[in-house]
């Protein structure tokens, strides 16, 4: 079990989220950066849609009521378990007592906290991700609070203190900025891309649009010139996936992202692709961002070097903790 | 293909990629039953196709998201194209809710909005709204949530420029020429003429949206308020 003793706003249970009821109009939810809970349960040994704890505020406190292996992903943060250094990305392993303690990221936006055998709340319809919107799923619907309680197994791996080079390091972006803050995202032109007028067209992709305070896991809304339409269309209720980006009347795109609705009515201009949709979960709110058009040929290539990546992870976790337990004498299975 | 594969006239289909693993089907023409009958008979088949793995059916349209890119997603609209062109109507014999409404009052203050609107009283508002049976087409925006078809054009009236900040699960809404029982209390644009106390959406229950595509309701006054 862990104690949650310091939390603020919006940090919650979720896992790879939950598909096969939009059609009931229940979005999937799940974490915004489905790469770092990837890394983190490839790095545990976990089943890929084990649940973790999202953070999007901090600092974030917990203390370990029973032992636990664990990683932190997503950011770069000043992490410590009792005041001790610990890095992210890296599987350490605790005793019951200690207290964990992640404060603001230097890099990133969104840190998941990874342990061993998962996070159990109970699964609602197929998946432990927090429904915020319909008020179920994670724990009880809700943020995570003060003094909550979440079951964990007490299992410990009997190898730690090995890790993952994050993503952002071995994935490149698929142009470099001038300016550093600026984030580049591949996006296809979408549905009504045509129906915008020619100057608004470029403009998509010229502008550096900034991401304003009015940035949650349901979507980004985009600061730039507004973009304009032909003619206004009234378009019918349609699927909405996380990254379709859409203009309202007023002209500035939204982003629609995990907790999205799952239909919605304003013109589609562009979807940014499923291989850059990480890097949005980690820009915060103030900074740039680029879109780079790509075609689908170019949309479904872009998806290699992230299951290379993850590939190369899962046989580096696997060769490492074979030769250490060789190392160490420990049989097969055994746990420590 | 393009990522736009077909924005064309009248009788054409328009069919493109939302990212990768995203296509939409948009009918062409009305929004009449006739239309959507045909969305579901196109669901009802995308259903069949391994390589869908979620199917999100909205109002006159339908979005097919795969498990992964499609090799070829010009095949792919094609046999949308096809099964489009072929597919008969697909009737479903569903439901029917009998809803009492409480009309106008604190929770349907935006009666006297669309009486205005429509150059009506309130009470022919109400009168034209429980006049009419109204078939789901869609479940969507919110657990539960159904986009309900039937509505008489003379009680039309567009979304609100300011939307509610925390209308209540239960609101009786006109959006446009869509109606519709809000399922979650918060922020809703359309217009509330009434309340009724029923719950959507239980994920505990089995199914657990109340409602199905394809389900009939009618609205009667529980009580009036102008």
């Amino acid at each position: 079990m862990i104690t949650i003793l310091e939390t603020s706003a919006l940090n919650t249970v979720q896992d790879l989220g939950r598909p096969g009821y939009r059609n009931l109009g229940v979005g999937t939810s799940g974490v915004m950066d489905t790469l770092a809970l990837r890394v983190g349960n490839i790095l545990l040994g976990n089943p890929v849609d084990d649940a973790c704890i999202e953070l999007q505020t901090y600092p974030f406190v917990l203390r370990f009521d029973a032992p636990a292996s664990l990683a932190v992903t997503g950011i770069d943060a000043a992490i410590e378990i009792d005041g001790r250094t610990m890095l992210p990305w890296m599987v350490e392993t605790v005793s019951a007592g200690q207290v964990l303690r992640v404060g603001p990221p230097r890099s990133g936006a969104r840190g998941y906290i990874c342990i061993a055998g998962g996070i159990e709340v109970p699964v609602v319809l197929g998946s432990r991700s927090t429904q915020l919107r319909g008020g179920f799923g994670g724990l009880d619907g809700r943020p995570l609070e003060a003094g909550d309680t979440l079951k964990t197994t007490g299992a410990t791996l009997d190898v730690s203190g090995y890790g993952a080079l994050p993503p952002a390091t071995v994935l490149d972006a698929v142009s470099r900025e001038d300016d550093a803050k600026v984030i580049s995202l591949r996006a296809m032109p979408a549905t009504d891309y045509e129906l915008f007028t020619p100057e608004s067209r470029q403009r998509l992709w010229d502008t550096p649009w900034r991401i304003t305070p009015q940035s949650n896991r349901v979507g980004y809304r985009l600061s730039g010139a507004p973009l304009e339409l032909h003619h206004r269309v009234e378009l019918r209720s349609y699927g909405v996936i996380a990254g379709i980006v859409q203009v309202p009347p007023a002209g500035e795109p939204i982003v629609q992202l995990a907790d999205a609705n799952t239909v919605g009515g304003y013109p589609r201009i562009a979807t940014v692709i499923e291989a850059d949709l990480w890097r949005l979960a980690q820009a915060r709110i103030g900074t740039r961002i680029r879109f780079h058009e790509c075609s689908f040929a170019e949309g479904v290539a872009a998806m290699r070097p992230v299951d290379a990546y993850l590939d190369d992870l899962r046989m580096m976790v696997a060769r490492y903790r074979t030769s250490a337990r060789c190392r160490a004498g420990i049989k097969s299975g055994d746990k420590a | 293909m393009k990522n736009d594969v077909a924005r064309d006239t009248r009788a054409a289909p328009t069919i493109s990629m939302i990212g990768t693993r995203a296509m939409l089907f948009e009918a062409p023409g009305d929004f009449t039953m006739a239309h959507q009958r045909r969305i579901w008979a196109l669901m009802d088949a995308a259903q069949a196709r391994p390589d869908v793995c979620e199917l999100i059916p909205g109002v006159t349209n339908l979005m097919l998201i795969f498990a992964a890119p499609p090799g070829s997603p010009q095949a792919v609209a094609d046999w949308l194209r096809h099964a489009w062109d072929t597919l008969p109507e697909r009737h479903i014999e569903g439901r029917l809710f009998e809803i009492g409404v409480r009309y106008g009052g604190e929770l349907g203050n935006d009666l006297a909005a669309v009486a205005a609107h429509a150059g009506l009283p309130p009470e022919e508002v109400i009168a034209i709204h429980h006049g009419s049976e109204y078939t789901v087409c869609a479940i969507g925006s919110a657990p539960g949530f159904g986009y309900l078809h039937g509505l008489d054009p003379r009680i039309a009236t567009p979304r609100k420029t300011v939307p509610s900040l925390n209308m209540l699960a239960g609101t009786v809404t006109i959006g446009g020429m869509q109606a519709g029982i809000s399922a979650l209390t918060g922020p809703n644009g359309w217009n509330s003429i009434g309340y009724t106390d029923i719950n959507l959406f239980d994920p505990d229950r089995q199914p657990p949206a109340l409602f199905a595509i394809g389900d009939r309701i009618r609205f009667y006054p529980e009580s009036i308020a102008l």
